[in-house]
């Protein structure tokens, strides 16, 4: 967990805060729609997996039990990175969360050449789409980390170092 | 802020500094404004939705159903016709070839979603056993018997239940005093005449639609019901969907305000949903009893086509009106209480499947209720998948009815003019939507969510019960027996589909227009 530390310009440093903590309001407000709404689960985008995952996926959505779990990992998942993301707390692990987690949507919807969703899209996309890049962002996030500088981090690793 | 934060990044190297603190907390604001945003978002919503519920005064929970315990007193049926839809409807009682078990298990152990042999064991015990078959060709005889012995829903390595007895004839199963009820899945030209026999043997009657083949049969088959007081349910299984229910409980309320026109359709393409079916390689004149099967249809020379094809030919089949439009229009009827329209025409032809048969294959029937100010249409073609769907229009919205239901408010409604005009209601998103099976009903729903319940797809697995509406009619038919009740599509909703149906036919088979006298119940 040794962290190189980087000095970064104060420009720097604001643009990269502000992008760690966009993709954590947008995490969070996933989480909590889904939390919220009674009818909500996984099963439909599951079953409407393609690609060389599609079985692993289906199965999924096959067992009730298996459908509660990926439901409950999903919503807190999505709430806890987006917490972790806004606060800076874990920043870390939460960014490794959220680059799992998205590129576990990814694969379920990689944007080929001819496969097809029922789910509608609100882009047009060629292998890349918007769950990739912010899924890349917050790789750049995870080499470019800011949670020790602007973040609750910053007390728990100073708090640490004083033991 | 942060860049204020950012100057002092180097003070306070003892304790924790306020400084400090200040840049590790400096981004909670942030929560701050994703909570107010919330609230606003939740809030509109909130509005959104009750504003839409002032006037979709629907309840937002599942119309319940009560439904009587089948398992105090053992039914024993026997049954007529024994071909596809016969042994759907045994499937439905609860007696399955053990080959088909066996596939459904080799289903479900290569593809973990597939949960045909599951359900299958879910489905309800109706304490039921057959003790008579019926059918005048061996094959189908032979896969009768084979599903009824198989009891204990087993594979073809699983134990068996011994065989019900084989009637050559109809006559002499109705005869048998081992038999309370029968299920009647003949061709169309049969229904009548063995509806009227059973009833006259004191039998219980579920019978396939339509309830008769000519006119006049049909008031016999009513005076015989009455008369021996037995409980006769048509086969239209549509009865048991919820969202009609649904559907009828929006249409009283009158959320779609004067309903003036109705438009049912058929849309079918390929060979199957045309009649055309296979003819099975063994099958000739020394397994099919012809004669029986000709029954009180013209003489015919034996025909294979004909046999297995009956529904092309006026001779056996009511065609389009009988076999398709009648459970569409049992929909409506179950939705407005339509009964026998006033008046009805007819137009269409064989315009696709030119293999010698005699009913079309394009057919439009126009029904007009004036007392009610409306028209009931149906469109059909066997060549075009084109869905068309079940649609009914008022005045201040539409709705779509199938196994979901959907209404929608129109841009030229008066009621809802004033919340339309304030972006309150959309007219192209449904103000209210109906999955059966849902936890609750939703005023306005994601567009993705909409997609989904739209294509049954959203609640197909999550508990993973799925129930054939099949079987559920005929549970209501076993448990109206039990209690002498009514089932739910009994003699007199029988009648009124029969008739119905009989004066489309006529209309588009003597090309005029035909009148329904209610004072003297005749077709004019």
């Amino acid at each position: 967990m040794k962290q190189k530390y980087i000095d970064y310009s104060k420009v720097q440093l604001f643009w990269l805060v502000a992008l760690r903590v966009l993709i954590g309001w947008h995490f969070l407000y996933e989480g909590l729609t889904k939390l919220i709404n009674p009818n909500w689960s996984s099963v439909g985008y599951l079953l409407d997996s393609e690609g060389f995952l599609r079985e692993f996926y289906i199965s999924l959505a096959g067992s009730p039990t298996s459908l509660a779990v990926v439901d409950f990992l999903n919503i807190y998942g999505l709430i806890l990175i987006g917490l972790g993301l806004i606060l800076g707390l874990f920043t870390r692990i939460s960014t490794i969360a959220g680059i799992l987690l998205l590129a576990l949507y990814y694969l379920s919807h990689p944007p080929c050449v001819g496969f097809k969703y029922a789910l509608p899209t609100e882009g047009s996309y060629l292998i890349v789409n918007k769950v990739l890049i912010e899924m890349v962002a917050l790789a750049v996030i995870f080499v470019f980390p800011t949670g020790r500088k602007i973040g609750i981090d910053r007390l728990i690793c100073r708090k640490n170092k004083n033991d | 802020m942060m860049e204020d934060n950012n100057k002092n990044s180097d003070s306070s190297k003892g304790g924790i500094g306020r400084r400090e603190v200040i840049k590790s907390l400096a981004t909670i604001p942030v929560l701050g404004a994703f909570a107010y945003g919330w609230y606003k978002k939740r809030n509109y919503e909130k509005f959104l939705k009750e504003s839409i519920l002032e006037n979709i005064n629907l309840e937002a929970v599942n119309p319940v159903f009560e439904r009587k315990v089948s398992n105090n007193k053992q039914i024993r049926l026997g049954i007529i016709g024994t071909g596809g839809r016969g042994r759907a409807l045994l499937k439905g009682a609860g007696f399955l070839r053990p080959e088909i078990i066996d596939d459904w298990k080799k289903g479900a152990s290569e593809n973990e979603t597939d949960h045909r042999y599951r359900d299958y064991l879910e489905q309800e015990d109706l304490n039921v056993i057959v003790n008579g078959l019926c059918d005048i060709y061996e094959g189908n005889a032979d896969k009768g018997l084979r599903a009824c012995a198989n009891i204990y829903r087993e594979g073809s390595d699983g134990k068996m239940g011994s065989k019900p007895k084989r009637y050559k004839t109809y006559t002499e199963l109705l005869a048998a005093d081992d038999i309370d009820a029968v299920i009647i899945a003949t061709p169309d030209h049969w229904h009548g005449t063995i509806s009227i026999a059973a009833a006259r043997a004191g039998k219980h009657i579920y019978s396939e639609k339509p309830m008769t083949w000519s006119v006049d049969e049909t008031y016999e088959v009513v005076k015989a019901v009455k008369e021996n007081n037995v409980v006769f349910q048509l086969g239209h299984q549509n009865r048991e969907l919820e969202s009609y229910y649904k559907a009828r409980e929006a249409i009283r309320k009158g959320i779609i305000g004067k309903v003036n026109l109705i438009e049912i359709t058929t849309n079918r393409n390929s060979p199957t949903g045309a009649w055309v079916y296979d003819i099975p390689e063994d099958a000739g004149p020394d397994n099919i009893d012809w004669n029986q099967f000709i029954g009180p249809a013209p003489w015919h020379d034996f025909s294979l086509k004909r046999f297995f094809r009956w529904r092309c030919w006026w001779d056996y089949s009511t065609g389009l009106s009988g076999d398709l439009f009648t459970h569409d229009y049992d929909a409506m009827n179950q939705i407005f209480d339509l009964g026998i329209p006033h008046s009805a025409v007819a137009s269409g032809g064989i315009y696709y499947y030119k293999d010698g048969r005699t009913v079309p294959d394009v057919l439009q029937m126009a029904y007009e209720y004036p007392e009610r100010d409306l028209t009931l249409l149906y469109s059909a073609s066997l060549a075009s998948n084109k869905r068309r769907g079940r649609t009914i229009m008022g005045h201040d919205g539409y709705m779509e009815v199938g196994s979901n239901l959907k209404i929608f408010a129109d841009s030229g409604s008066t009621k809802y003019r004033e919340k339309i005009r304030e972006g309150i209601i959309d007219p192209s998103v449904p103000v209210f939507s109906y999955t059966p099976g849902m936890k609750k009903v939703d005023a306005i729903t994601s567009p993705t969510e909409q997609y989904f319940a739209g294509r049954g797809l959203l609640y197909t697995y999550r508990g993973g019960k799925r129930v054939d509406t099949t079987h559920l009619h005929i549970k209501d038919w076993l448990d109206a027996i039990r209690t002498g009740s009514q089932p739910s599509c009994n003699i007199d909703r029988g009648f009124e589909e029969a008739m119905t149906a009989h004066m489309g036919t006529i209309a588009y088979r003597e090309n005029r227009k035909v009148f329904w006298d209610p004072d003297k119940q005749l077709i004019i």
